[in-house]
């Protein structure tokens, strides 16, 4: 074991790790953030997202060691200073963007990362952006709503 | 999991210095994970190759671009596409976006999966690959599924793509998994055409020949009208039989000659 240092939503934190740690264990069982959710653990279904240094990935398929000293966010970092939602997991909420709720963090990360790069995306670029993200339950259209939603632009009619 | 030590040199030198005893290069582990979670790789020493400066990018060079070996997949796609807007579109279309900030074209074109998509454009161009020891092209690199001309601890360093006049690549997905069920690329140079084909052949990435000729003739989706592939050696599986495959391959072609324009 060794210890693995990181910046995990604006604070520093180190955990102990192995190298085959993932940056999902890391996470969830090293840092106690279990927001970040497990679902399929191939790197298909996309619950996992987090960012690191900016960038989406899939935090089952990295090992915590790899990115050591990077800048992570999770979805506990997603919430504004006060604890009231932030506006994308606001509009999950006014829009119904979920029913069970497991894909969600998943689905909020990958969320921002497309709207920090495309501010005004179209209802197709968002479908295109989550297709790394599987929800089982919403049929995914209030999902795309809230998205539309949280980029301040009209949400697409049923 | 099995069980081993990380290692992540800060440049080529002591990468190349940690893999000469046996260890195993990582990439992006997009492709080496999964394979690992699974008990399929048991490498006792991984040495991750994202952290060296000199392995990253994407840049013009004499003879057309060149890429650096663990340049992830999204900066190629945005990177690349003012130079060779038929790579860059090829980079856009692996796995989601996740995947691409992650995987790299040294891991893609390192595992030379049959169904990965960065081998048709590396092969469909006539791309170099770059190691730490040599140039290999790319007809001499992919020699079958999974097995490339790499020598072991050998890294690609970098690839370098001449820049067609026209390119394209076209993806029949496997919606699942986001590989090509059939993909192919195309290019067209001035003197002449190259056609690769991923995703199909059990045999992994190959370049068609017959259709080379007809599209160096006429660089036109008609000229391929009545060529045809042997189904013998085409992969079959729950998701395309091997005609499907085989249908697929000339389908996809002419797909991509319409979209190079």
């Amino acid at each position: 074991m060794t210890k693995t240092s990181m910046t995990v939503n604006g604070k520093a934190v180190s955990a102990e790790t192995e190298g085959r740690t993932l940056l999902s264990a890391y996470l969830r069982e090293g840092l106690g953030l279990t927001g970040t959710h497990i679902g399929c653990d191939t790197s298909q279904c996309g619950a996992c997202v987090v960012h690191v240094d900016g960038k989406a990935v899939k935090s089952c398929s990295v090992f915590a060691q790899d990115v050591e000293g990077a800048d992570v966010t999770t979805i506990e970092g997603m919430a504004n200073a006060d604890g009231s939602l932030g506006t994308i997991q606001q509009a999950f909420q006014d829009h119904h963007g979920l029913q069970c709720g497991f894909c969600t963090p998943g689905m909020v990360m990958s969320s921002a990362a497309l709207l920090a790069e495309n501010p005004t995306p179209t209802e197709a670029e968002v479908r295109h952006y989550l297709e790394g993200n599987i929800c089982r339950c919403t049929g995914y259209h209030n999902i795309v709503k809230a998205v539309m939603a949280a980029s301040g632009q009209a949400v697409p009619a049923e | 999991m099995h069980s081993f030590e990380l290692v992540k040199p800060k440049t080529l030198a002591d990468a190349v210095a940690a893999l000469a005893d046996g260890a195993q290069a990582l990439s992006g582990g997009q492709t080496l994970l999964p394979t690992m979670k699974q008990r399929l790789a048991d490498p006792g020493t991984l040495v991750s190759l994202t952290g060296i400066p000199e392995l990253q990018g994407v840049c013009q060079g004499d003879a057309g671009i060149i890429i650096g070996g663990a340049t992830p997949h999204a900066v190629v796609a945005r990177e690349a596409a003012k130079y060779y807007p038929g790579l860059a579109a090829l980079a856009g279309q692996i796995g989601d976006p996740a995947v691409r900030n992650r995987g790299t074209i040294g891991g893609s074109i390192a595992n030379n999966d049959p169904s990965a998509c960065y081998p048709a454009a590396v092969l469909g161009s006539g791309a170099t690959i770059v190691t730490n020891t040599r140039e290999i092209a790319a007809d001499d690199y992919f020699l079958g599924m999974f097995e490339t001309a790499l020598e072991e601890g050998e890294i690609v360093t970098a690839v370098k793509f001449p820049v067609p006049q026209k390119a394209a690549y076209a993806k029949f997905v496997q919606p699942a998994s986001r590989f090509a069920l059939v993909g192919a690329f195309v290019a067209q140079f001035a003197d002449g055409v190259r056609v690769a084909i991923t995703g199909a052949s059990n045999n992994g990435v190959f370049r068609w020949p017959e259709a080379e000729a007809a599209l160096s003739a006429s660089f036109t989706p008609e000229a391929l009208k009545g060529l045809t592939l042997p189904a013998d050696d085409m992969i079959a599986d729950l998701h395309g039989s091997a005609e499907y495959r085989a249908h697929l391959c000339g389908v996809m072609t002419k797909r991509a000659v319409m979209a190079a324009g």
